[in-house]
């Protein structure tokens, strides 16, 4: 199966990691991802924040770019996802807006037909394409004995959750039980990590990232795994600033949902950007799942 | 009931309900607080989003776009999703983050700063810059924090998570003329 790629600004630096262990996944897999050429940044919430038109018309150069051979782009990060397919909704429901749009993209000499393209995030591609027989049958190192909280965040679930509950969703409970893990089921597992707040009030960025980590350690977790980069930049990089600030000690790894897929399938995990997360997850991986740590050790 | 008579020529909330996309919906605000309720940033509001659309409703156009409910906003679509009457509380208030913008009417946030270097980025480049955000900002508003941020920026720059220079396009003509094109569409109306 092949898709258009949208790996967004975070993924070529920052979420290096979710770049790396996607394209590693979708490659066992089987799924063919081709990166939109030239793609732009989406805007994230920041455009939107001050100019709806010429957001809109930003982020649908990346859709009029698509290859007209491919029906569905594929976007890992959850505010590019969720941009993608609010512009083309944006697009489709507003026939004005839709005229504008096309207005401006015709300065650059491109056109979008809204619904043409189809936005699915990665998370779906891999449940509901792929699906859970052929994931199972890529799992060498089942996950047994590792407690992994699964973390959705807000902007996949929420405006469109598709077929998904927006606040108890599950599809990634599912994914990791097929991976042998031990889903920990917590109540706030779609709650809000704060976004882009870290960088405009600390205190409140602090609070929500604080609720989030207490709670997957008090339901036990190992380790959570997320879906955006920038829930992954809160939890992680921000974890040690949080426990300054909060007198707290929280040690939990933050990785990829993708990341963690790849460690049960059985590849490298320097391919999967394992080491780039500031809490080390791999440590805590070998010595929960049963088996790894002896392998390590050979 | 005044809510009633001031609705025949409300022109702050017609503005609101025409800059946003099925902003109409806002006509059926049961005022029940779902919104406020269930939002992680309420704690935090002088006013909640149901609040919000009260004064709007009211004509309160000073006392909305001044109001720092937007700046607490993480867009995290809660209230959209449980209000009963499908309003869509998140893109109404990008509205009203527009209208303080544009009109400078925000205060005690440095929310707006960020979004115009981040803008100003995207306009430049094609793309964002962490680093450029992370220091370009905060030196603009709050250079100590830049210091405070010291030792984890560095944690992220060994293992390879933060680059010193900006990437660009290759067409970052296209993309400009794109840009230029809408704001000049925008500013038609
Ligand atoms: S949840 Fe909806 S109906 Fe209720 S107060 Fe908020 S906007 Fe109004
Ligand atoms: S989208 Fe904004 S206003 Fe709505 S619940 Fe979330 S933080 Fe609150």
């Amino acid at each position: 199966m092949k898709y258009a790629y949208y790996p967004g600004c975070s993924l070529e630096c920052n979420a290096a990691a979710y770049d790396m262990s996607v394209r590693e996944v979708a490659d066992l897999l089987g799924i063919r991802l081709q990166e939109i050429d030239d793609w732009n940044c989406c805007g994230a919430t920041e455009y939107f924040s001050q100019d709806e038109l010429t957001a809109t018309a930003v982020i649908a150069r990346n859709l009029a770019l698509v290859d007209p051979q491919l029906k569905q782009v594929v976007a890992p990060c959850a505010a590019c996802y969720l941009n993608l397919k609010k512009t083309d909704r944006l697009m489709a429901e507003h026939a004005d807006f839709n005229q504008k749009v096309n207005e401006a993209l015709a300065a650059g000499g491109l056109h979008y037909r809204p619904g043409t393209v189809q936005v699915r995030h990665m998370l779906d591609v891999i449940c509901d394409d792929i699906g859970e027989a052929a994931v199972r049958d890529k799992v060498v190192k089942p996950l047994n004995g590792l407690r992994v909280a699964p973390y959705y965040g807000c902007q996949v679930v929420r405006p469109y959750p598709g077929d998904e509950n927006p606040e108890y969703p599950m599809k990634m409970d599912h994914l990791l039980s097929w991976l042998g893990a031990e889903v920990v089921d917590y109540p706030v597992k779609a709650h809000c990590c704060g976004g882009h707040m870290t960088q405009i009030s600390e205190p409140q960025a602090f609070e929500l990232i604080r609720r989030l980590l207490q709670s997957a350690q008090d339901y036990d977790a190992d380790l959570i795994v997320c879906m955006c980069p920038m829930c992954q930049l809160n939890l992680d990089g921000y974890q040690g600033r949080v426990n300054g600030y909060f007198n707290t000690e929280f040690k939990l790894p933050i990785v990829y949902f993708t990341q963690i897929m790849g460690i049960a399938f059985g590849l490298d995990p320097k391919k999967l950007g394992f080491g780039k997360e500031l809490v080390a997850a791999l440590p805590v991986v070998r010595a929960k799942v049963n088996g790894l740590a002896a392998q390590a050790a050979q | 009931m005044a809510a009633a008579t001031v609705a025949e020529n409300n022109t702050f909330r017609n503005e609101v309900m025409a800059e946003t996309p099925n902003g109409h919906r806002m006509l059926h605000c049961l005022q029940c607080g779902t919104c406020g309720g269930s939002c992680p940033s309420g704690a935090d509001m002088e006013l909640t989003p149901r609040a919000l659309i009260a004064l709007i409703n009211a004509g309160q156009r000073d006392r909305v776009l001044s109001a720092n409910t937007m700046w607490a906003c993480v867009s995290c679509y809660y209230c959209t999703v449980r209000c009963p009457q499908e309003i869509p509380v998140t893109d109404i208030i990008y509205t009203l983050k527009r209208l303080s913008i544009a009109e400078r009417r925000y205060k005690d946030t440095d929310a707006p700063a960020l979004a115009k270097t981040f803008t100003d980025f995207v306009d430049k480049y094609g793309r964002s810059f962490e680093f450029g955000l992370a220091t370009g900002y905060h030196l603009l508003s709050r250079p100590l924090s830049a210091l405070k941020m010291g030792p984890m920026g560095f944690s992220m720059f060994t293992r390879g998570r933060m680059s010193l220079l900006p990437t660009k396009i290759r067409n970052i003509g296209q993309l400009q003329a794109i840009i230029h094109k809408a704001r000049e569409i925008g500013a038609r109306r």
